[in-house]
């Protein structure tokens, strides 16, 4: 019962984040904070994980092909495949949601624990736009997050691949180019955004509609990313489905 | 003037105001006291319409708030003040921001004239070199006097003020006092002040209203106070000696009048 109160509780607030917008003036400000804080701030960690896993994924693939008639090219298209469908969209994602989700809950929170949300409200201000809209128009640039991912990613397996002797980077980017579906790219991308919505919506309601004190702060950042990480999961399935069967 | 009639909210089961009904002078500084749990910040709640309330009605100079469309409902809220108990400063702004805030979000005035008004206010509470600091590096005594400078950057109509004193010395506490009681009068504000303290309520109340679980037990001037005989009001005002005693010179003194 109190999923499906959380469930209505969560549109309800995504409908408010439309109502009553907060003057331009303000709103730039706010929007150009977050962007700040939750792209560019995050740009730093994506990186070095895309760019480490990407080589993670050339070694594997590469020491999983034995067979001599496989052409070594291959392991430049694997990497292309999983980088660019998977691990970028949904796999970062799912860091981002520890490392964005939990910062939004938390400060969030923490203004309604000190009082700063009911400020808000009592100068009349829509405190669901003035906070969780922002977030959302920020993270529609979380796509440029992902491009750097998976460029990173690549490149990452590309250096993998040649530092650890499995191919040439010639076979490599050979494997990379190999029937190549720019489809593929436009389902990453539609993915990344609905993405970004949940990532800027799920930890925004745990962080708004939170009750107590210090301890249920992190309570609540805790269970905005298990919740914030599951609606990610179900959605990249849903998705996929819809997408590419 | 904000009149109060026949105000009730529930939680749940949970009665908590079972028919409130009082009036907030203009130019005065009213006080709401009670113990714990007697109703006193849901009752500033449903004057800040901040919790709605099942029965009753609350206006502001005549206008009943819940019936106001949302355009007048805003326009109403431009005109209130609130100082809330922890402060409640935006933690990502500093202190001149803080107190510009309002005024960005509720006028068109040129980022000159925002400046100026910020600098009379500060200058007011007595801040006018705190301009750059962050919430996290003033005092908690600044930090109240910064939520009066905020609460009232935008000349507000109704000032409210939930603990002002809570958490600050007793020489901060009268200075925050004063400072209260100077603004109410100086800008004929109504101000409504929810306290424990009963300092607060010798020195700046000049309108109290006691409630006890729920209900309006009493209410009255602060000389008021010294004479009653509720029981109830008794047993919560005087029930330090210190005050007891203060009761007793009071009477001794108004006797002999």
């Amino acid at each position: 019962m109190r999923y499906l109160h959380n469930f209505g509780a969560y549109f309800l607030m995504v409908i408010e984040m439309f109502r009553k917008p907060t003057k331009w003036s303000v709103m730039k400000k706010l929007i150009l904070k977050d962007i700040d804080d939750l792209v560019i701030g995050s740009i730093g960690i994506v990186s070095f994980i895309a760019f480490f896993v990407g080589g993670v994924i050339t070694i594997q693939t590469a020491l999983n092909i034995d067979n001599p008639l496989i052409p070594k090219s291959l392991v430049g298209f694997a990497t292309r495949q999983s980088i660019v469908l998977e691990f970028a969209p949904t796999f970062i994602s799912i860091i981002m949601a520890g490392k964005v989700g939990s910062y939004i809950t938390s400060t969030i929170g923490t203004m309604r624990v000190t009082e700063q949300i009911d400020a808000l409200e009592v100068m009349g201000i829509n405190s669901i736009n003035y906070l969780v809209f922002p977030k959302m128009i920020a993270l529609t640039l979380y796509p440029f997050v992902i491009s750097i991912a998976m460029f990173l990613g690549i490149f990452g397996g590309l250096t993998a691949c040649v530092l650890g002797g499995y191919a040439t980077s010639e076979d490599f980017i050979t494997g990379v180019q190999l029937d190549f579906i720019p489809f593929h790219i436009i389902y990453a991308f539609l993915k990344t955004f609905v993405f970004a919505f949940i990532l800027a919506t799920v930890p925004s309601f745990y962080g708004y509609y939170m009750k107590g004190g210090a301890l249920e702060v992190g309570q609540a950042s805790t269970t905005s990313f298990v919740w914030t990480s599951v609606a990610i999961i179900l959605l990249n399935y849903i998705l996929t489905q819809l997408l590419l069967s | 003037m904000i009149e109060v009639k026949d105000l009730h909210k529930s939680f749940g089961e949970n009665h908590i105001l079972k028919g409130v009904t009082t009036t907030f002078e203009a130019g005065k500084t009213n006080l709401i006291i009670g113990q714990s749990g007697s109703g006193k910040t849901v009752f500033l709640k449903c004057l800040l319409g901040l919790f709605n309330y099942e029965q009753g009605s609350i206006a502001y100079d005549g206008k009943v708030f819940a019936k106001l469309s949302e355009a007048e409902k805003r326009e109403m809220r431009a005109k209130i003040g609130m100082v809330f108990q922890g402060s409640a400063l935006f933690d990502s702004m500093t202190i001149a921001e803080n107190v510009m805030f309002p005024l960005r979000m509720f006028t068109n005035q040129s980022k000159s004239e925002m400046q100026d008004r910020v600098d009379f206010v500060l200058n007011r509470v007595n801040l006018s070199d705190a301009h750059n600091k962050m919430p996290s590096e003033a005092s908690g005594g600044m930090q109240k006097r910064v939520a009066i400078a905020r609460a009232i950057v935008n000349n507000p109509k109704y000032l409210f003020c939930d603990e002002p004193n809570s958490g600050l010395d007793p020489r901060t506490s009268i200075v925050i006092d004063n400072l209260i009681k100077e603004i109410t009068e100086e800008y004929n504000i109504t101000t409504v002040i929810n306290s424990h303290d009963m300092n607060s309520v010798m020195e700046i109340g000049e309108k109290i209203v006691f409630l006890q679980l729920g209900l309006k037990e009493w209410e009255g001037t602060r000389h008021d106070i010294f004479k009653t005989e509720n029981e109830a009001v008794t047993n919560f005002v005087y029930s330090s000696n210190l005050f007891k005693k203060v009761r007793r010179v009071y009477l001794e003194n108004d006797a002999s009048k």
